[in-house]
């Protein structure tokens, strides 16, 4: 049974103009988004600049107030409540439950507050904890995020990056929570402290048992972390698949273009790879072309896709794409290292 | 070793703080040949974009290039010091985007806000050649269409606002290459942009590079963009260059442990994932606070002890290549 299940999410802001803010128009930013995430599992949404993957985090969030669907979460007795259409008071339980980790270390953390009170914040104004117990609780916290328990007193600008984003990890751990939103969580961080960071949200979602919306535009990291993969473009889910088939044989021609982009770390690939070049620009939210959206860049794109928007249906028990031909197109997908192209 | 195009010796940059000085290129050493591409690869403070800031003399106060001698072979066939050069004299005012431009991750730095996308590129045509403003125009235009900008005559009046980023980057790239420079450098020009952009702009200036003969120094801290374009790298740590070779031997037999480390601890596209990362430990020092002998030598896992940490390494020569590590003491 799902975790969360998140059912046509649509998140549409409006287009005003002039004195008067009369609505022109709207940007589609999430436009009929439906996953489920499993309890433990870590599902990575991905796609490129502008295709709507933080909103969706940040509307699981209720960051940002959807305008459509449904997000239904399971409670820990298993009755289910949908908190897109929570107020703000009903939500608040539910904040405990759900916590978000940011992309950058540095603009998330209020430099005029001590390591104590940014973990321990969360704990107070829940009733947790408090004095000396609150003090445990956040030395644990840190020890649990591999920093130095001494550090609870210094201010965010004596750490570095990547201990800024254990800090950060630290928060989120605070109540306990069920579900982490990691917006690029790793992205803003030196490669040599990325892997660290990966580790340790690994380790954490072993002994805690979390399940992770992973949201994060690096494919190599994607791969690395997460067990299925939810493939966005222009506001919707183009593919949802399990990681391993996803990046083997993906069934969408946007997730094969994707795929092909991404440049691999050996120079004996170089020039073995047939890169493909998608042509234009990304979708504009605002103005998203007939039919399939992708349609415009698409080199198998014909009539049907022109004009007809394809639905995301399964293809098999655990895969699911958004493309009129997914049962013909014979795509490509990541040759591994060492295998001849 | 063929002929030099720029030979860079000892070079130091140094920015004297109110905390301290901070000693962000400490003695780098480097060469570019001609037509070739040097990837510069390294972290945030190792010092790689200010290497390439020095080259220009483009260092903001309040840093300083200290010492080192940067030899620039001129199209004359003279040689200069660019080191030597006073940073608003007429010799390096001549060479900045003449005969070395630079690229940069956020177009917006290199594209004034306030004038057109033609305006900016016919003005460093005509700071560089005496032709008239009808055929700069036509230059520009040209190069906006072989940077593959669509329609390229009308967007000669476009600001750069109006245009994606890759598009962005796309014309900054044509005013770099407006003057068919002889060096690019190219600081993290693909970073910001999503990475189908990225592969595209990666392709053009791989194409641009065969066509215009000219060499690149491209700065980077992505192991699959070096992986893509360079032919030779240089790896730096903390202001120094630990290891330089050709782009096989850095990613195929690596030798210092930094540059294993690294290669060690991406997670590999197409190996399935979920198995843990070699993580390196530890975090990059503040620059303030560097460690005594091999600034490395706090995170190495082959480090000799009592010698990595108070003896400074010096520069090991290997088969075409080079390292800066005890473990290569002879």
């Amino acid at each position: 049974m799902s975790l969360l299940d998140v059912q046509g999410l649509k998140v549409h802001f409006p287009i005003t103009t002039g004195l008067l803010r009369r609505v022109t128009g709207h940007v589609r930013a999430v436009d009929g988004v439906s996953f489920a995430i499993e309890p433990g599992e870590t599902l990575s949404l991905v796609g490129e600049s502008g295709c709507g993957k933080t909103t969706t985090g940040r509307a699981i969030l209720r960051v940002v107030d959807p305008t459509g669907g449904s997000i239904t979460y399971r409670r820990p007795d298993d009755t289910t409540v949908d908190l897109a259409t929570l107020d703000h008071a009903a939500l608040r339980p539910y904040r405990r439950d759900i916590r978000m980790i940011f992309q950058d270390p540095h603009a998330s953390l209020n430099p005029r507050l001590t390591v104590l009170d940014i973990i321990g914040q969360s704990l107070q104004v829940n009733n947790v904890a408090r004095g000396q117990e609150l003090e445990d609780r956040v030395a644990l916290l840190l020890r649990k995020v591999g920093l130095r328990p001494e550090y609870l007193r210094r201010y965010p600008h004596a750490f570095s990056g990547g201990e800024r984003q254990r800090i950060g990890i630290a928060r989120a751990l605070a109540l306990n929570p069920r579900l982490i939103v990691a917006d690029e969580a790793v992205s803003a961080l030196d490669v040599s402290v990325q892997a660290q960071t990966l580790n340790l949200l690994q380790d954490l979602q072993e002994e805690f048992h979390l399940t992770y919306l992973f949201i994060a535009h690096d494919l190599s990291v994607v791969e690395h972390i997460s067990d299925r993969v939810a493939v966005m473009y222009a506001g919707r889910i183009v593919e949802l698949s399990p990681t391993a088939e996803l990046f083997a044989a993906p069934r969408h021609p946007y997730t094969e273009a994707l795929l092909s982009a991404v440049p691999v770390a050996d120079p004996r690939m170089r020039g073995k790879r047939a890169r493909i070049r998608l042509q234009g620009e990304v979708a504009d939210p605002a103005n998203l072309p007939s039919g399939c959206a992708f349609h415009p860049r698409c080199r198998y794109a014909d009539a049907t896709c022109r004009a007809v928007t394809p639905t995301l249906e399964a293809i098999s028990s655990a895969r699911a794409t958004a493309c009129h031909h997914a049962k013909i197109l014979a795509l490509r997908g990541i040759t591994s290292p060492g295998e001849t192209p | 070793m063929s002929e030099a195009l720029l030979r860079i010796e000892d070079l130091r940059t140094h920015f004297f703080t109110d905390e301290g000085v901070v000693k962000s290129v400490d003695g780098v050493d480097l060469v570019v040949e001609p037509g070739r591409t040097l990837a510069v690869l390294g972290e945030s403070g190792c010092g790689k974009s200010m290497t390439a800031r020095s080259i220009l003399k483009i260092v903001d106060r309040p840093g300083r290039i200290v010492s080192g001698r940067m030899l620039w072979a001129r199209e004359d066939g003279g040689v200069v010091d660019l080191a030597a050069l006073p940073p608003t004299g007429p010799v390096i005012r001549a060479i900045r985007g003449r005969e070395i431009a630079m690229i940069f991750q956020e177009p917006m730095t290199s594209l004034g806000p306030i004038d057109t996308i033609g305006d900016q590129i016919t003005e460093t045509i005509l700071l560089h050649h005496s032709i008239s403003k009808q055929e700069a125009t036509e230059r520009a235009i040209a190069m906006l269409g072989r940077v593959g900008i669509p329609d390229p005559a009308a967007r000669m009046a476009a600001y750069p606002f109006q245009l994606s980023g890759g598009m962005r980057q796309r014309a900054m790239i044509a005013l770099a290459l407006s003057c068919s420079p002889r060096l690019l450098i190219a600081d993290e020009p693909t970073t910001a942009l999503d990475v189908t952009t990225q592969a595209n702009i990666l392709d053009l200036m791989r194409e641009l590079q065969s066509e215009y003969g000219m060499a690149m120094l491209f700065i980077t801290h992505d192991l699959g963009v070096v992986a893509e374009i360079a032919d030779t790298v240089a790896v730096m740590y903390l202001g120094k260059v630990v290891e330089q070779g050709s782009v096989d031997s850095i990613f195929h037999a690596p030798r210092h442990p930094y540059t294993q480390a690294l290669l060690r601890s991406i997670p590999k596209l197409g190996t399935g994932g979920q198995q843990r990362l070699a993580a390196i430990k530890g975090g990059i020092p503040h620059p303030l606070n560097r460690p005594p002998g091999c600034a490395f030598a706090p995170r190495c896992d082959q480090a000799i002890a009592g010698r990595c940490g108070s003896v400074a390494p010096d520069l090991h020569s290997l088969d075409a290549g080079s390292v800066r590590c005890h473990l290569y003491a002879a």
